[in-house]
């Protein structure tokens, strides 16, 4: 096994007018591939901001992240989107879907940015919405289903693109018990079954004990 | 594909408040529309004027009448071809609200002055035959009912006195800008009963219209005229036709010039309307903009989606309001009354200037939300709580 993503020294700071909002500080961390890490620690420790950084929506302040040999510190904003819709899966505590888009159609949002074909495309569809069990909702709108349908709806998006890493931040926060253990049950499968690498955020040790690995963060340093 | 879909569902995600901005844009064409259509028609009568027509009237004042005697004097002057002259008789047809033009002309030559007044050799013929005919336009035949044969009955105000007039022929105009709704006598015959009852009054000519040879000479035979009446009892002032009538627009000039800024405030109003109606739709979707760049749509993407939905709203109501325009400025028109505005029709221009400022402003509507959520970073896309 060998680091697919490597986060080295980095430093994030938000900017509230001239005040410095100091949020991770000189961080350092690799994960293997196919490993599956969760990140625990207080609310406004900094694990999202961390997430974020991994995934490419945000910037470090210093240091680099470098994911499957791209140093994504370097990359300019629309090279960047191109690396996000390539390389990277995002599954949001809130689901994220949208509203007036179906199931199907939600799903295949990201395969637009891609060269396939329609049939190819519905062909891809439908195999990642069977593959998180809702093969028979794909024609439902998001409020037509439940929380945790909507979330695995928001799975089978993450995955559609076969994506070399996963990022979950605290996908099961806004669930009841047995969806949240329906949703875990679904990413150690990918894990296991589809060698997926996947970071996820989350308050619930429950949650936790299903990754291989737990890191704790606390003010911006791991601990 | 897709995007176009995806463009419409967001048009119709509040129904309630898409359909209002969509009447509330269709209503501004019509006001718009309407105004510009009311504008032209005014500027149709500079259009329509000829310009080897010269215009003489009292240096004074219009309501000043000339001599009869300037007739000949005018017509002796080199270049001019043909001198015709009439009088602003108007008078009460049925009722006060029967507005149309009603002159006392000279019968002999007001057709040669007027050629654009289509008449047949022997409508002509029977006009000129008998004193107390009329030729009527067109449009007030229909409108009226009228026939020839038929007798108008006009109260008198200026010329007092009860006035028949028996109709021998009806003008038609020779194309759109011709005005088709005047009504002419015999000045002659006018002349003659206000020799008997107001003889101070006979040989009073309002106006002169002068037919002359050559366009270009225009401005030296109008100098030449009043030149000839100068210090004279009544001075004259002589100018083309399409002066006269610019003159008369300008005099009515602080109205169209409001309803001008009038025109251009309405396309303010639904670009603010618009404009409304785009940033909320584009801040309640915030998150879904964050979510859209998450999963690596671009700038273009996102401004197609923003400004696809403002042109499709601002295209249906620019649509909705033309297509309501044209019998709605139908209906106005049979308010005003007949003759007012010779010409009344919605022009192409003004159609193609509807058009293009509706999806004008809606380019210009989507500008700053596109800007918005171009500029929100995705991390506060998300963490943005409407
Ligand atoms: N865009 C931003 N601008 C300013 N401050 C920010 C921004 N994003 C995060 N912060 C601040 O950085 C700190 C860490 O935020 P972060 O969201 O990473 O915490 P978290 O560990 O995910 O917390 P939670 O468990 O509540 O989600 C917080 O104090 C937060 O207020
Ligand atoms: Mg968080």
């Amino acid at each position: 096994m060998s680091a697919i993503i490597s986060v080295q020294n980095v430093s994030k700071s938000y900017w509230r007018d001239s005040l410095e909002i100091p949020v991770l500080n000189n961080i350092s961390i690799e994960v293997q591939e196919g490993d599956f890490l969760a990140l625990m620690g207080p609310s406004g420790s900094g694990k999202t901001t961390l997430l974020n950084l991994i995934a490419g929506i945000d910037k470090p302040s210093k240091g680099n992240v470098i994911v499957a040999g791209t140093d994504i510190s370097k990359l300019g904003e629309s090279a960047l989107a191109k690396w996000r819709a390539n390389s990277v899966g995002f599954i949001f505590q809130f689901y994220n879907l949208i509203p007036v888009l179906t199931a199907f159609e939600n799903v295949e949002l990201p395969l637009l940015l891609t060269k396939l074909s329609k049939s190819q495309r519905k062909k891809q569809v439908e195999t990642a919405l069977t593959l998180v069990g809702l093969g028979e909702r794909m024609y439902h709108y998001p409020k037509q289903l439940s929380g945790g349908q909507e979330q695995r709806v928001a799975i089978a998006r993450a995955i559609v693109t076969d994506p070399v890493i996963l990022v979950a931040d605290e996908p099961t926060g806004d669930l009841d018990k047995n969806s949240a253990s329906e949703i875990l049950t679904l990413m150690e499968r990918l894990n296991s079954e589809f060698k997926k690498t996947i970071i996820m955020v989350t308050h619930d040790p429950h949650a936790a004990e299903k990754a291989k690995q737990i890191r704790h963060l606390e003010k911006g340093d791991l601990v | 594909m897709k995007v176009l879909k995806l463009i419409l569902k967001n048009a119709l995600r509040h129904k309630l408040r898409t359909t209002l901005t969509i009447l509330g844009i269709s209503i501004a064409v019509i006001a718009f529309v309407l105004l510009r259509t009311v504008v032209t028609a005014w500027y149709a009568g500079v259009e329509a004027s000829a310009a080897n027509r010269l215009i003489v009237r009292q240096a004074v004042s219009f309501i000043f009448p000339l001599p009869y005697a300037y007739r000949d004097k005018i017509a002796a002057i080199p270049g001019v071809e043909t001198v015709s002259w009439a009088n602003w008789f108007q008078g009460v047809y049925i009722d006060k609200n029967q507005f149309f033009a009603r002159l006392a002309v000279d019968a002999e030559t007001i057709f040669n002055v007027y050629p654009e007044f289509l008449i047949t050799q022997s409508e002509l013929e029977s006009f000129k035959a008998e004193r107390n005919s009329c030729i009527l336009g067109q449009d007030i035949a229909k409108q009226y009912n009228l026939k020839v044969g038929d007798v108008m009955t006009i109260e008198g105000d200026i010329y007092p006195g009860k006035w028949d007039f028996v109709i021998r022929g009806i003008y038609r105009p020779r194309d759109k800008t011709t005005d088709a709704t005047q009504m002419l006598f015999h000045w002659a015959y006018v002349d003659e009963r206000m020799r008997q009852e107001q003889p101070i009054r006979a040989g009073d000519v309002g106006w002169y219209i002068v037919k002359i040879k050559d366009p270009n000479q225009s401005a030296l035979i109008s100098q030449q005229i009043d030149a000839l009446f100068k210090n004279s009892r009544a001075e004259t002032k002589t100018e083309t036709e399409r002066a006269f009538q610019q003159g008369f627009v300008q005099s009515t000039s602080a109205i169209i010039t409001s309803m001008n800024v009038l025109s251009f405030v309405i396309i303010g109003i639904i670009l603010l309307v618009l404009g409304n109606t785009m940033i909320m739709s584009a801040r309640e979707r915030t998150r879904e903009f964050a979510v859209f760049k998450t999963l690596g749509f671009s700038t273009y993407h996102l401004t197609g989606l923003i400004g696809g939905e403002s042109l499709l709203i601002s295209a249906l109501g620019g649509g909705l309001g033309l297509f309501l325009a044209f019998p709605i400025i139908q209906g106005f028109e049979s308010f005003i009354p007949k003759g007012f505005f010779p010409i009344f029709q919605v022009e192409p221009i003004t159609v193609f200037f509807g058009v293009s400022a509706a999806l004008l402003i809606g380019i210009i509507a989507a500008v700053f939300p596109i800007q918005k959520a171009l500029r929100t970073s995705i991390v506060e896309g998300f963490r943005f709580v409407g």
